[in-house]
């Protein structure tokens, strides 16, 4: 066993001196999400791809510590706070213009450093037991108010809701954010670790409605088709419909220029696009590419217009979350 | 006693002290970048608050880990309890339970729409609440109580029965004896397992997320989680390290200054059994009442899981498997290695540097394990760049995380251990290396399995340092059950995680049964 295992070992390591140099991607989607798409990639061009898996946030910490000496060529983050921080630390390199130019304004780099490749919306979901669509709020808002105590869920120290209360900080102000956290808190909200915990909590009826994004529902359905919970849009414009990103940036002083360029623009391209729209119920970011059947479309959830990179300025939304009591 | 090590002992030990205090180095580096403004968040009253929670709840938790494992202990070490080997493997596998389970069969239990809520409600009576306190301090009492269990299993198997005999043949009863000889005789052992329980508790972070409750580490992970702040998360964590320095030197005052091993001549004989009649009713209970909510209730949960998914691609296990096995072997082996010098320089050469080098070992291990795996990037990238990327980088971030879960429990066998029998081999011209090979590591040997067993069972659900430092590509089952979970697919995270569970069983179930009737002097 020992020396079948040394062999192979030994095998990988002459192999992979042998071969091109590979492209290395530090992802923060998780290998069975975007893992058959990188393989596409290499089917395509011939690339190959060597990927570390890891959360978003460990491996940008883990890319600022490595500095100029990283082995990554490129990063592939959930959210765009991440490649924000990345970009602020001078980490990212330029993207060329026409791989920009396919994605909305809204939803890249406005120094042209980073691209959204899916967008993932921030949703209010709900037991569809306990609760009826005509109930909910029209804005995040109305969450402050007394009917919803001890109804509510929320995952406060996970990065994509911060990300709201920046953007909600952003739009609104300090004093807004303060008042709706502190108004939420006063309806006692149970608190989860992450989006899936909050829509397991729903399912088993231990809350009526959580502030979750809009794809953590269609993962908890492959597991449990009958779970009764539904996702609920607010109206376009309202920092409850922020539509953040998941995007790819290319990191300073990489040797593989051109293979990263081929990576990014392949996130943007239909096929790569499709996926993201059927495999994870993203939304595309891209024109022409038709969003999944289930969810309206990114117009009609209009995300309120914001540098998404300023949502890396979380240290002033750490402390108001902890000012008001909520970390 | 004091004489001067010899030269080589005292390198190694040196070489490995300065391995495991890393990360408070490189937490003094990150931390001085810190402006008065992230200061000032730091002297905020609501640190403190955390501070105190943190504390309380080590305190708990050690606390009831040592009302549940002396016990349990004694149970499988002294009694003829029936199934002795395999309770006690059974009772170790709770360390090997990732937390995300343990956390979830909690909810699954207490939650609403629980387990518990039909047939309490039947009665009238209110589900329990499990957020908070109370949660915190069940779910990281069950997780925990093994370290405690394998420190005095060890210190109960090495020690003299000739002692134990003395008492009752003085007209001690049984349990005077226990208390007057055998207990006092655990300090080491129990002492070096309680600093593994309230340090863990410092340094943990998923239970105390997902029950709610405000502790210390909770605050470092939020600034890594969304705040992409080194800064303040490193005055956070030197704040910890500083708790666990106070922690370290209370610990010093504890132990004392007493000599545990037996000084009279001849060699010791093998304990005869407790003889527990009737009650070994009561005490299977107790073996079965543990077993059940540390291991078959988180099986159930998996089983559950994976029954309900009805594990729709069943991916093969076999490499993820073999990256486990392979990075939890090198890694125990290797904290074993690196706490022997540090041990034995402690107990053998006792002075203020090599107490204070065996001290730092555990300086790191309250630490939240992101930080950990920062400190070896930040060496690694730095000083090893032929080896940042490659095993070797994951095999020392293990020992530097588990390094202190070796060092307490050789330490304590190598008190127990009379140096004399090392010292007369010496004098009939053996050696060193002969002495050590023939009759020291043969003595030690409950100890250092006990060492390398805790390391092996914590390494294997190890996931911070594995993502980020493994070779890229390299699997192991921890991270499968990672991958699958982090987008709640938890039917796909069952098989993986059953498998991590049964490894980590035989693994300590292989330790048991070398443990047998070792020689002891």
């Amino acid at each position: 066993m020992m020396r079948k295992l040394l062999l192979t070992l030994l095998l990988s390591v002459s192999s992979t001196a042998l071969a091109a140099e590979p492209l290395t991607v530090y992802s923060g989607r998780n290998e069975k999400l975007v893992g058959p798409l990188l393989k596409k990639f290499t089917e395509k061009t011939g690339i190959e791809v060597k990927v570390r898996y890891g959360e978003t946030p460990q491996l940008a910490a883990t890319l600022l510590e490595e500095g100029d000496k990283t082995p990554a060529d490129v990063f592939f983050a959930q959210d765009a706070g991440a490649l924000g921080a990345l970009g602020n630390a001078g980490r990212l390199q330029a993207l060329p213009k026409a791989t920009l130019d396919k994605v909305d304004a809204r939803f890249r780099s406005p120094t042209g450093l980073w691209v959204g490749a899916s967008g993932r919306a921030r949703v209010v979901a709900y037991n569809t037991k306990k609760v009826k669509p005509a109930d909910l709020p029209k804005s995040i808002l109305g969450f402050t108010d007394a009917k919803w105590k001890g109804r509510l869920g929320w995952a406060p120290t996970n990065a994509s809701f911060q990300s709201f209360v920046t953007a909600l900080r952003l739009l609104k102000g300090d004093e807004a954010a303060t008042a709706w956290l502190k108004g939420v808190k006063a309806n006692e909200p149970r608190v989860y670790k992450n989006n899936a915990a909050v829509v397991e909590a729903l399912g088993r009826g231990e809350i009526d409605a959580g502030f979750v994004n809009h794809y953590y529902l269609y993962a908890a359905k492959k597991s449990n088709a009958e779970l009764p919970v539904a996702n609920y849009f607010v109206a376009a414009g309202d920092p409850g419909a922020l539509v953040n990103v998941a995007g790819v940036g290319i990191l300073q002083g990489t040797k593989q220029v051109d293979n990263a360029r081929k990576f990014a623009a392949f996130l943007l391209e239909p096929e790569a696009q499709a996926y993201f729209s059927q495999e994870t119920h993203e939304y595309p970011l891209v024109a022409g590419v038709k969003t999944a059947e289930a969810l309206p479309t990114l117009a009609k959830v209009g995300s309120p217009d914001l540098d998404l990179s300023k949502l890396d300025d979380l240290r002033g939304t750490v402390k108001l979350l902890q000012d008001t009591g909520v970390l | 006693m004091t004489r001067r090590p010899p030269g080589w002992l005292l390198v190694s030990g040196l070489m490995v002290a300065a391995l495991a205090v890393l990360p408070a180095v490189y937490l003094g580096v990150r931390a001085a970048e810190a402006d008065a403004d992230t200061w000032a968040l730091l002297w905020r009253d609501k640190t403190w608050g955390l501070l105190w929670r943190t504390l309380g709840l080590a305190v708990a938790v050690t606390v009831c880990a040592a009302l549940v494992a002396l016990p349990l202990a004694w149970l499988t070490t002294r009694t003829d309890l029936p199934g002795r080997r395999g309770w006690t493997v059974l009772l170790c596998v709770p360390l090997a339970v990732p937390t995300f389970v343990s956390g979830y069969v909690l909810l699954a239990t207490f939650g609403n729409g629980g387990v518990l809520e039909e047939p309490l409600s039947r009665w009238g009576l209110p589900v329990p609440s499990v957020y908070g306190f109370p949660g915190a301090l069940l779910a990281l009492t069950v997780s925990t109580y093994p370290y405690l269990f394998l420190a005095l299993r060890a210190g109960l198997l090495a020690q003299d029965p000739a002692w134990l005999e003395g008492a009752r043949s003085l007209g001690m009863s049984p349990a005077r004896a226990f208390w007057k000889v055998t207990a006092p005789l655990l300090r080491p052992a129990f002492v070096s397992g309680a600093l593994l329980v309230g340090l863990y508790v410092l340094s943990d972070f998923g239970a105390v997320a997902l029950l709610q409750y405000d502790a210390f580490s909770r605050a470092i992970y939020v600034q890594y989680e969304g705040a992409y702040d080194r800064t303040y998360a490193a005055l956070l964590g030197l704040a910890l390290v500083v708790v666990t320095a106070a922690v370290l030197v209370l610990e010093v005052r504890l132990r004392g200054r007493a000599g545990y091993h037996r000084s009279a001549k001849g060699a010791a004989r093998v304990f005869s059994p407790v003889s527990l009649g009737r009650w070994r009713w009561p005490a299977l209970l107790l073996c079965g009442a543990v077993v059940a909510v540390g291991v078959v209730l988180p099986v159930g949960v998996l089983v559950y899981w994976g029954v309900r998914g009805l594990v729709g691609e069943s991916a093969s296990m076999m490499a993820p498997a073999l990256g486990s096995v392979l990075a939890s072997v090198l890694g125990a082996v290797a904290s074993v290695l690196g706490a022997l010098p540090l041990a034995f320089l402690a107990v053998r050469y006792p002075g203020r540097l090599t107490l204070a080098m065996e001290r730092v070992s555990y300086v790191g291990y309250a630490l939240p394990p992101i930080v950990l795996a920062l400190s070896l990037v930040f060496l690694g990238v730095r000083a090893l760049p032929f080896l940042y990327g490659t095993l070797a980088m994951l095999v020392l971030a293990y020992v530097v995380r588990f390094l202190p879960q070796a060092v307490g429990t050789v330490r304590s066998a190598l008190l127990q251990l009379n140096p004399h029998l090392a010292e007369a081999a010496a004098s009939l011209g053996q050696s060193p290396s002969t002495v050590f090979r023939r009759v020291t590591a043969p003595l030690l040997r409950p100890g250092l399995m006990a060492g390398a067993a805790l390391v092996f069972l914590t390494a294997m659900k190890e996931l911070p340092a594995t993502l980020l430092l493994a070779p890229i590509g390299f699997e192991t089952l921890a991270t499968r059950v990672w991958g699958a979970t982090a987008e709640g697919r938890f039917a796909e995270a069952a098989l993986p995680a059953l498998v991590l569970m049964a490894i980590s069983a035989l693994g300590v179930g292989l330790l048991v049964s070398q443990e047998g009737d070792a020689p002891r002097g």
